[in-house]
């Protein structure tokens, strides 16, 4: 089976273009070239070969991260020798690293991890969230090439140096991590080439602002698929439920979607088709959905007002479930208003108080914006999930019509898996809009 | 689910006495508990029979009573006091097996008390095995695969489906008798068929054996509302096969993949709901094959545990409140984060640093136990560090043990010795195991000796390559980059300087100079998302200090680090009352040290915690930060005292006694011309450094003869010699506890009474505390004996004596604070045997017995304020000695029945664990409670059995004689019960071990003695006496092995006879 890189890669050219003359820029150039000679079976493994030296060689060289406020962290690099920008953002998450790396969401985002020992595990075939790692750079306390676990079947440095990202190693991140919650998420250049400071602080200060970005245009599908997996069972002794028979058809729009969100759409009984970000209403209700979908992705709701309009002719023709992005670019289709969180949400931990089951649910979160609930109309819509942290929205529901949206990640991957539910409410949902 | 309005009164039972596997984690989580239920506007009634504990202060709780955990004592207090609830999850297993008890008996049905926390049904089901393990199967949860097996043939079958080896576990054995683990056929047929032979209903259990998988352990919490939340996970170092409690650990796990640790997270939140746990926290251990995933569950305990303790230290969480106010129905989203305030408790604590725990072991203090370590726990105490990774956390860890091996670290390893140091887990796998790396072997090796996580190995390789490396480079030519990344590393300074051959302190001023200072991060549950409040602190080597001293006037009290047999929670107790006190007398308190199984390192106790190693590196770094007005070191047993004169050295104010006045009642020939001067007597003494030497000294003096060394903790290598070959042997195999210091020897005064002075002193005025007897005679440590107050036998003129004596050297030695001496009294004379100018771990004692704060006077005096000051809260004048309204009974717990092969015979090395207390309207009531709570209760009727040496026959015989009033039979050795019949005493004859049988041991297996007296002869041990001894041990037959803790005996069966089972509470005895 060939991959398609329009498919699976599709935010890759740009993304190389960044990657100054590395070996790993070379190699991926490599393959693209391919791509017209329906070349099969490329593997990360042999990228990963012939770029070990290359990863060996940069261990005692500098990296440094550089704010647009003018801070400057200086560190040890690992993974891809490169410079990268982006807004400097963390997450709080202990475990899951190579799911953040591969969540489309992070595109655009150089991410701090605050648990200092990253790498530990390597990274393995089931855990992504995407078909490759996302985000623009990583930064951590203490980095490991050299994974234990027995589902390691890369070290977490080849998964990303091999897409050309670089690692900035030994920070400190606690207090990068609180001088951005001081200040808010800031713009940054992450190089693990030799640079100097100021020539980085420059390049922050000229990266692209995530306010008004459209990126879920950049990350989405460019063509219609099937998606037909359910969640892999990893460990003889998990406690998965069964994978049911489909009985719904669910028209997926991907802004940026974590393959989380489709397997669990597919254990709860839905046959999925993933359709691009820009897909017209007319064109998902062609496909007779018993439901549409409105995933997570990455940048500002406010880019997306011409996919809003059209998801705003969706409700009330059939039922709807969004997460995160999709529940921002949904309420912007109720016209309600978003806004940016100073530091946003990013992590594994965030209780959320449901109120109609007065439950609190321990949430995975990862989101930048947020929807106003003051400017949802009261009159069609109802509040129904609260972060109890900082009391922002993290769900509602239309009170006439079938639709519901949360802003945090029910489908976990990584976090806690206490809101699994919800898939269920929508097979429910579509069940009784069907009758 | 707010507040329940209809509860009022809550009972809670403690767990008792510090014994291994029960320490004081819970008296932290006790404490928590009442605190969070008395803020919430509960009346709290606390029982625990342990003085030591900072639960059992009179301010903890609203009735307060020490009395024997025991179901008569507990029903008698629960009719007292009417409580409407048990709070039944916070007093470790003691606790809730007594609930169970209690609710069993009917006794909380019949005075309407309600089981909350856990009910009986959820408990049971977690404790009983089959129980739990059918609970786990029914949601779809593994356990080791095992089966009851009947006979040898259905073993060879089930062999098939779970492999070698397995574990074999004879049904209803004693003390698991005839079990074993089989690694071939050979094996199982051998243990199978012992086993099923000796198994009274001929079955033995059969289980797959998890040993060498991953072990994990998970901390959760659920309220009434079914939310649930996982507090912190744990990994262990140690794979499966060694005792949670002796394992090293680490927090948060790490080497699970996200997918893998929810998986965990989703079995502990079923296994909760499935046992049925209605709040409050739990944990739930776990094991993971390595190899392909998968898991089992290993147990869950429906109660705040050991590893709770641990999970809230680590995480700033704090378990065992929050479980409080959920068991009188609050929600966790309802109960604010104490430490980012604006964020609830209902979520789960994220950490950006990692925590490290090492178990502290002492097998040397019991010569013949078996130092490998497995399912059953063996350490006494634990250290905890945290630090911005791995390698930082596990170099604090090690720094935090004191062992006291530092400097000739290398001399002690053996090459030879690597493999098999690896393979059998002890204490030593850790050093060797960063002494196998540093001579080469590859992780690989390691790891397939061990099954250590290759992670863990890795991270200390690099540490070993890094050491090299540095001790490579030159000397002190480091420049900052190197110098900082070998501190991120962890390296201490003492470390450094071995590498460079230099000093702790001139590497500290080369750092200092090149600006490579520690700074302080906090612990904040969230890693940093939100602003902490609480100044929870410890070291690293980042960029920014969140220290944020402030200007106040503020005062450093150092801790007491891990619990050994001899520092204890004692000290403990000491150091939070000096916080508190500080607090009182408006100063800021700051506490340093490592254990995290106290009350003084919970966020709550003093105004700032650095939880940090006690060496002089890690206290240097936490002065300069802090500047602190004066720093405590007279609470904190040796650990503090030891860095007291190096601090004095470098400037750092000791408020309180000198240190140097601390050195000269350490220093035999400072002290020796002290009590020269002040003329007052004490043993005959000598000091040697040669064994001829020291024979020499011990024949001029007379045998028997005390030799020890000069610095002593707990009487540790502390021996009386009856002759001189003993002295050579103590000669040739002492020296490494010596430190270059000679040995001391000293006259042994025999038949001695000993007697235990706690006294305040201003610098001018003395006021003595306690003046409290031991009931076993001098010879015994004193930590070892029970000790009355007040004390009964001694004359007035005797008692002047001690006054006189006490005052003239606390004022001798300008003692400010707190002093503690020990004192023999033999034929009226009385001598001085040990001055420590210092907190002793009779201060608590002696405050529950007086009803007055002793620590917290101590720190008023270091603040410079006068004893006179202090007559509204002593109500006694500023010297003299404190009144005593009761009687009150000091008794030692051992854990002799954790170390087989032991002899549990008392001598001057101090072996218990841990203490109770028993109270009374006279002395043989409280003897006898004592003895109650310490698990050796004396029989009331029944049979005893005497033998004892010539010497002590006159002594013996009245004893007899008072036993047989009371309706004893009396049981003796012919020699003994010779002596008996003269006075015209009916009595047994029985022969000794090597006389033939049936003997005297056969007669206590076959459960014929309720009591057993058993003196040891004085010069040597024979192996019949411990084999009496270790047989009455094994069947829990109360063993007296003193002659006037015989003549206590008596007494308490005279009380049994007489006194009705009463209770009062410390509120009611000191009129509070």
């Amino acid at each position: 089976m060939g991959l398609d890189f329009d498919r699976e890669y599709p935010a890759f050219l740009p993304r190389v273009r960044t990657i100054i003359g590395s070996d790993v820029a070379r190699q991926w150039r490599g393959v693209v070239k391919l791509k017209g000679c329906g070349v099969t079976g490329f593997r990360l493994a042999d990228a990963s070969e012939a770029n070990l030296s290359n990863g060996r060689r940069q261990r005692l060289s500098k990296a440094i991260l550089a704010l647009e406020d003018g801070r400057v962290f200086e560190g040890r690099a690992f993974g891809a020798q490169a410079e990268r920008v982006g807004e400097v953002v963390f997450n709080t998450s202990i475990t899951g690293y190579q799911e953040i790396f591969s969540d489309p969401s992070y595109t655009g985002q150089i991410v701090v991890l605050t648990n200092p020992q990253v790498g530990n595990y390597g990274t393995n075939d089931d855990d992504p969230q995407g078909a490759q790692p996302f985000i623009e750079g990583l930064v951590v306390r203490e980095f490991t090439p050299r994974p234990s676990n027995w589902r390691s079947s890369l070290s977490a440095e080849d998964y990303l140096a091999n897409c050309g990202i670089p690692i900035a190693s030994e920070i400190d991140t606690r207090t990068l991590v609180r001088h951005l919650r001081s200040g808010g998420v800031l713009r940054g250049a992450l190089s693990t080439v030799p640079q100097s400071a100021e020539a980085l602080i420059d390049k922050a200060r000229n990266a692209p602002s995530m306010t008004g970005r459209d990126l879920a245009s950049v990350v989405s599908t460019k063509t219609v698929y099937d998606w037909n997996e359910s969640v892999p069972r990893v460990s003889s002794s998990e406690l998965l439920e069964e994978t049911l028979e489909p009985r719904h058809h669910v028209v997926a729009y991907d802004f940026g979607v974590k393959r989380n969100i489709l397997r669990r759409l597919r254990q709860h009984g839905a046959r999925v088709t993933v359709v691009p970000s820009v897909t017209s209403a007319e064109d998902a209700l062609a496909l007779k959905p018993d439901g549409v979908f409105i995933s997570n992705g990455p940048g500002d709701p406010e880019a997306l007002d011409a996919q809003a309009s059209e998801l705003r002719k969706l409700i009330g023709k059939t039922p709807v479930f969004g997460i995160c992005l999709g529940q921002q670019v949904v309420g912007r289709a109720l016209g309600c208003t978003t806004f940016k969180l100073k530091f946003g949400h990013r992590g594994g931990n965030h209780p959320v108080l449901n109120k109609l089951t007065n439950k609190v649910e321990i949430t995975a979160q990862n989101h930048g914006f947020c929807v106003d609930p003051d400017s949802l109309p009261a009159s069609e819509v109802e509040l129904t999930h609260f972060n109890l942290n900082d009391q922002t929205l993290e769900g509602f529901r239309h009170r006439n019509e079938p639709l519901f949206c949360v802003q945090y990640h029910p489908e976990a991957a990584p976090g806690p898996n206490d809101s699994l539910y919800l898939f269920e409410e929508f097979a429910r949902m579509m069940d009784e809009y069907r009758r | 689910m707010p507040r329940r309005n209809d509860l009022k009164r809550i009972l809670i039972i403690g767990s008792g006495p510090i014994v291994i596997g029960q320490a004081c984690e819970f008296d932290y989580s006790g404490t928590q508990a009442c605190k969070a239920l008395k803020s919430e506007g509960y009346e709290v009634v606390l029982v625990n029979s342990n003085p030591a504990t900072i639960m059992t202060d009179p301010e903890i709780a609203d009735r307060t009573y020490v009395e024997p955990l025991t179901v008569p004592f507990l029903e008698e207090i629960i009719r007292k006091e009417r409580p409407d609830a048990l709070l039944s999850t916070v007093g470790g297993q003691t606790g809730l097996n007594l609930s169970v008890e209690l609710a069993e008996a009917g006794i909380l049905d019949k005075y309407g008390v309600e089981l909350i926390g856990a009910k009986i049904e959820a408990i049971k089901k977690a404790e009983d095995r089959l129980l739990f393990k059918d609970a786990m199967t029914k949601i779809g949860l593994e356990s080791p695969r095992s089966r009851l097996i009947t006979s040898v043939e259905e073993g060879l079958d089930f062999i098939g489906k779970i492999g070698y080896p397995a574990i074999l576990r004879p049904s209803f054995t004693l003390g698991g008798t005839g079990g074993g683990i089989a690694y071939n056929r050979e094996e199982l047929i051998d243990i199978l068929e012992r086993g099923i032979a000796l198994s009274p209903v001929h079955e033995t259990l059969m289980e797959e054996s998890v040993l060498g998988w991953k072990e994990y352990e998970l901390e959760v919490m659920r309220d009434l509302a079914d939310n649930c939340i996982i507090i912190c996970s744990i990994e262990n170092f140690d794979p499966m096969g060694v005792h949670t409690g002796d394992s090293i650990t680490v927090a948060p796990a790490q080497t699970l993949t996200d997918r893998e640790y929810q998986m965990m997270r989703d079995a502990s939140l079923a296994c909760l709901r499935e046992i049925g746990v209605d709040t409050g926290g739990s944990n739930v251990q776990f094991a993971i094959n390595p190899a392909d995933g998968r898991m089992v569950v290993i147990e869950m305990n429906p109660r705040v545990s050991r590893s709770s303790a641990l999970a809230s230290k680590a995480t700033g969480f704090p378990i065992a409140k929050i479980a409080a106010k959920l068991a009188v129905g609050f929600r966790l989203d309802e109960i604010a984060n104490d430490i980012t305030l604006k964020t609830p408790a209902c979520f789960e604590p994220t950490l950006d640093y990692v925590v490290v725990k090492i178990p502290r072991w002492q097998f040397e203090k019991f010569p013949g136990s078996d130092p490998t370590l497995g399912t059953q726990m063996k350490s006494v105490g634990e250290v905890m560090s945290i630090g911005r990774t791995f390698k930082q956390s596990l170099s604090k860890a090690i720094r935090s043990l004191e062992t006291g091996k530092n400097s000739k670290i290398e001399d002690t390893f053996d090459p030879s010795l690597i493999a098999n140091k690896l393979i059998t887990p002890t204490p030593d796998r850790l050093p060797y195991l960063r002494y196998a790396l540093d001579q080469g072997y590859s992780v690989e090796e390691i790891h397939e000796m061990t099954k250590i996580d290759p992670w863990f190995l890795r991270q200390m390789e690099e540490v070993s390559l890094e050491f090299k490396r540095l001790a490579n480079r030159g000397a002190l030519d480091a420049d900052e980059e190197t110098m900082r990344s070998a501190k991120r590393m962890g390296f201490s300074d003492a470390q450094l300087a071995r590498a460079w051959n230099t000093t702790e302190l001139d590497v500290r001023e080369h750092r200092k100079s090149m600006d490579v200072r520690a700074v302080f991060n906090r612990v904040d549950t969230c890693a940093a998302e939100f602003e902490s409040f609480t100044p929870y602190l410890y070291s690293s080597y980042e960029s920014e200090c969140e220290a944020e001293p402030t200007g106040r006037k503020k005062i450093v009290i150092l801790g007491s680090g891990p619990n050994r047999i001899g520092q204890g929670i004692e000290f403990d107790y000491c150091c939070c009352h000096a916080s508190f006190a500080l607090q009182d007398f408006g100063c800021e308190s700051i506490m340093v040290n490592c254990n995290p199984e106290t009350v003084s390192t919970d966020y709550d106790t003093s105004d700032r915690l650095y939880f940090e190693p006690l060496t002089l590196e890690e206290v240097l770094n936490i002065c300069d930060t802090e500047k602190p007005d004066g720093l405590i070191v007279q609470f904190g047993g040796q650990t503090p005292l030891t860095l007291a004169l190096p601090l004095k050295r470098l400037g750092i104010p000791i408020i309180g006694t000198d240190p140097e006045s601390i050195d000269v009642a350490e220093d035999r020939k400072l002290f020796g011309k002290l009590l020269d001067d002040l003329k007052i007597p004490s043993p005959p003494n000598g000091s040697a450094t040669s064994a001829d030497g020291a024979v020499d000294i011990a024949r001029n003096l007379g045998f028997p003869v005390l030799v020890r060394p000069s610095y002593v903790l707990g009487g540790r290598a502390m021996v009386i010699a009856y002759d001189e070959d003993t002295v050579r042997r103590y000669m040739r195999e002492a020296v490494t506890f010596s430190q270059d210091r000679p040995v001391l020897i000293d006259r042994f005064l025999q038949d001695a009474i000993e007697i235990d002075v706690d006294a305040l002193c201003d610098g001018e005025e003395v006021l003595i505390a306690g003046i409290m007897e031991h009931i076993e005679e001098a010879g015994v440590h004193s930590g070892d004996s029970s000790c009355v107050l007040p004390a009964y036998s001694i004359s007035e003129e005797t008692k002047n004596t001690i006054i006189d004596y006490t005052r003239k050297l606390a004022i001798a030695l300008k003692v400010v604070g707190l002093m503690n001496i020990q004192y023999a009294i033999e034929d009226g004379k009385v001598y001085v045997l040990e001055v420590n100018p210092r907190a002793s771990r009779t201060v608590p004692y002696v405050s529950k017995a007086t009803g007055v704060p002793l620590a917290k006077i101590a720190v008023g005096l270091m603040l410079g304020k006068k004893l006179s000051e202090f007559a509204a809260i002593t109500g006694a004048p500023a010297s003299g000695v404190l009144p005593v309204p009761q009687y009150f009974v000091k008794s030692p717990v051992f854990p002799f029945n954790k170390f087989r092969g032991v002899d549990p015979a008392l001598g001057p090395e101090m072996r218990s664990t841990g203490e109770v207390m028993g109270v009374g309207e006279n002395f043989g009531e409280a003897f006898a409670k004592a003895q109650r709570s310490a698990g050796t209760p004396i029989p009331e009727k029944g049979t005893v059995f005497i033998s004892v040496g010539d010497h002590d026959k006159p002594k013996a015989v009245e004893v007899a004689r008072k036993l047989h009033d009371f309706g004893f039979e009396l049981v003796a050795t012919r020699g003994t019960a010779n002596a008996i019949r003269n006075a015209g005493l009916p009595c047994k004859v029985i022969f000794k071990v090597n006389e033939g049988r049936p003997n005297a041991v056969d007669f206590i297996k076959a459960g014929q003695a309720q009591l057993v007296i058993y003196t040891t002869t004085g010069a040597t041990t024979f192996s019949d006496e411990k084999e009496i001894r270790r047989t009455a041990l094994m069947y829990r037959i109360p063993c007296i092995t003193t002659i006037s803790g015989a003549q206590a005996a008596a007494e308490a069966v005279a009380s049994a006879n007489r006194d009705p089972i009463r209770v009062w509470s410390l509120q009611e005895i000191h009129g509070h």
